[in-house]
């Protein structure tokens, strides 16, 4: 047995009082979890302790928390693990609160109708059939059905949305969880409307393109869903095979920079603000929505060419690398690009050939326009 | 030691204080850098969002290059961003001999190839795993006494952390904090340490981009910081380069918070001299770091 403090954030928003932290003992074994500590706590010292939870296996996904600041399942992080996690750990104490991005309901306890769920609604989280439908089942390549495994082993537990760092800035982003349940859908082979369903994600400017790429629901995902992965190829489908253009410059701005990798090796940074608002290619910056935003943009130019941070030859000319590597490099892109099929790795699917020598899938090919 | 070094692209472009500091940091941790300058641009992830192949192949080159350096422990980037694509390209193969071969198919116009393995390092690991604090404690000669520091992670070099090698043994995460104290300085907590500075959708979503920047600025400034320090150029645009609009979008007209590339820290306590330093170059000036009559930081130690 080990004494464990386990430190719960209490609030109850109908009581009126401001939310506090309250210190509780428990002896229990290394190995058990979080969950167990604090029910343990509900039961023999404090009855009035909120918490949300029902299978204890992360399974159900109900007792989402943040432990130590980091988010995840109480029933999934044992007491050991979790005193020594995070930078002011001491290997006694355990920091639990609820999960963020939403309303306290009471102590640990978020109320997930009022973000998580109404996101997943967002995302017409069903599928909608190919016409005609079959007398029986459909039939679908196993790759296809594989390529979305990885989204179906969500459990809703609401992880990811709790330390989403762009709906923290912006709480109408649609977010990792409901992200990934749309590629859900966009990856099945069976539905109809990939093109509107990439179209309505793009077209938001709280959808896709809002995700700043922070790695911070793969982190927090008990499951392995990997909800940023899973907006980067919502991204990759709806540029390369729908080359859906849309409001928010994410579409020009992965074209731009592609290309501009391709011309000069190196990133051309004056070059990628405007062509990200104007179009990819010289004359994108007199685009009106190029002009305005280099208008913008003017007193952060003037800020550094007077700190003499750049140059006015580095904000023209850019730089890039000598012309044999640059050759090279443009014969990657000739000979990627060219193939009519995209060729991917997916490490949750593949697996490391370490872990298993015998069993590993090859890489999968798949459509693409 | 020698390292095969690769400054990526925005350290030579918008942040060229970065790749100088580096440069002028260097000899005195008898760090002897080989400049990967046949290299391109790791493609910052947004390569990768275009097309996995072409990714794993540009970076496949560079590791390659990296390889064929003679004599190099190991390869060494001072760029979370570059750290963090380089990374995920490099899991992917490292993790399948079928997919290393294909790719490294595509090199073989060029003659290169890579091969399973290579250690790459972001400077902060190096620093730590590499050279050591003991080692750098040594080596200061104007320690940062009573210099409050707010160290600024970002998030490419702390997530996801099973990639990026964190774990008991070497918490990664823990680095900066170590190194800051081991300078000398006074470690600052406040709310943004490990959050993301915005940089990634400046084009795509303007306000909450410079809200992110802007929060954690302004956290940073509540918890009575002198200053941050960043192992990201692209960090450094968005907490600095930006910082006149950050501080609007979040309503701070108070902001005012300089923002230091890591080796500008190291240099500053080894007994470099700020414009050495390139620290005239950011529009944050960072006087409350350097100004020696009002005097965080003194002046270095005779030898």
């Amino acid at each position: 047995m080990a004494e464990y403090t386990l430190k719960l954030r209490r609030y109850d928003p109908q009581a009126g009082d401001a939310p506090y932290y309250e210190e509780f003992q428990v002896d229990l074994e290394p190995h058990r979890s979080v969950l167990e500590a604090i029910l343990k706590v509900k039961a023999e010292q404090d009855g009035s302790v909120g918490i949300r939870c029902s299978c204890r296996a992360a399974i159900c996904g109900s007792c989402g928390v943040r432990i130590n600041g980091r988010p995840g399942l109480a029933c999934h992080t044992h007491l050991d693990k979790a005193a020594k996690t995070g930078v002011n750990a001491d290997g006694t104490t355990i920091l639990v609160e609820p999960m963020g991005n939403m309303p306290v309901i009471k102590d640990l306890i978020v109320d997930m109708d009022a973000v998580h769920w109404k996101k997943i609604q967002r995302v017409t989280p069903w599928l909608i059939n190919k016409q005609p439908v079959p007398e029986r089942e459909y039939v679908v390549p196993h790759e296809n059905m594989v390529d979305v495994t990885q989204t179906m082993a969500c459990i809703q537990c609401g992880a990811c949305v709790s330390d989403c760092l762009s709906m923290e800035v912006d709480p109408e982003f649609v977010g990792p969880a409901a992200s990934a349940k749309a590629y859900r859908f966009v990856g099945d082979p069976r539905d109809a409307e990939q093109y509107e369903r990439l179209k309505d994600l793009a077209e938001d400017p709280h959808g896709i393109y809002d995700c700043t790429h922070c790695f911070t629901c793969i982190d927090a995902c008990p499951k392995g869903v990997a909800p940023m992965s899973q907006i980067m190829r919502l991204r990759r489908v709806a540029t390369n095979d729908h080359h859906i253009v849309d409001r928010n410059n994410g579409e020009r701005h992965e074209r731009a920079f592609v290309s501009l990798i391709r011309g000069y090796g190196l990133l051309h940074e004056a070059e990628l603000l405007p062509r990200s608002y104007g179009g990819d290619s010289w004359f994108g910056k007199f685009h009106p929505a190029a002009g305005q935003q280099l208008l913008e943009s003017l007193p952060v130019l003037a800020r550094g060419l007077a700190t003499g941070k750049f140059t006015p030859r580095k904000a023209i000319f850019g730089h890039r690398i000598a012309k044999a590597d640059l050759k090279a490099v443009q014969a990657i892109y000739d000979k990627v690009e060219s193939k009519p099929r995209r060729y991917e790795l997916n490490l949750y699917i593949s697996g490391y050939e370490d872990d298993d020598e015998t069993a590993v899938p090859a890489p999968s090919e798949s459509e693409s326009a | 030691m020698k390292v095969a070094y690769w400054p990526g692209c925005v350290s030579r472009g918008f942040t060229p204080e970065l790749h100088g500091s580096m440069a002028a940091v260097a000899p005195l941790l008898d760090i002897e850098l080989v400049e990967l300058d046949r290299a391109c641009c790791t493609g910052a992830g947004v390569i990768a969002e275009h097309s996995q192949e072409l990714a794993d192949t540009l970076n496949a080159r560079t590791f390659a290059l990296a390889q064929a350096v003679e004599g190099a422990d190991l390869m060494m980037n001072i760029c979370s961003t570059c750290q963090g694509a380089q990374s995920e390209c490099q899991e992917r193969l490292d993790a399948n001999g079928e997919y290393r071969d294909a790719i490294n198919g595509n090199l073989a116009a060029e003659g290169l190839s890579y091969e399973k393995g290579l250690t790459n390092k972001n400077f902060l690991w190096l620093l730590v795993e590499e050279i050591g604090l003991e080692n750098l404690k040594k080596k200061v000669k104007r320690p940062l006494t009573n210099l409050k520091v707010g160290p600024f992670y970002g998030c490419y070099i702390v997530r996801p952390t099973d990639r990026l090698g964190i774990d008991g043994e070497h918490p990664r995460d823990h680095y900066m904090h170590w190194v800051i104290e081991a300078l000398g300085g006074t470690v600052i907590d406040y709310a943004g340490v490990y959050k993301c500075c915005g940089f990634p959708i400046i084009t795509m979503n303007k306000d909450a981009s410079l809200k992110q920047a802007g929060r954690h600025l302004s956290d940073a400034q509540d918890a009575e910081a002198d200053c941050l320090v960043v192992p990201c150029p692209l960090c450094h645009l968005n907490l600095d380069l930006q910082q006149p609009l950050a501080s609007k979008a979040v309503g701070r007209a108070d902001l005012s918070m300089p923002v230091l590339h890591l080796p500008q820290l190291v240099g500053l306590a080894l007994g470099l001299e700020p414009k050495q330093l390139g620290m005239s170059k950011h529009v944050v000036k960072p006087t409350s770091v350097i100004d020696w009559a009002s005097a965080v930081v003194g002046a270095p130690a005779a030898a």
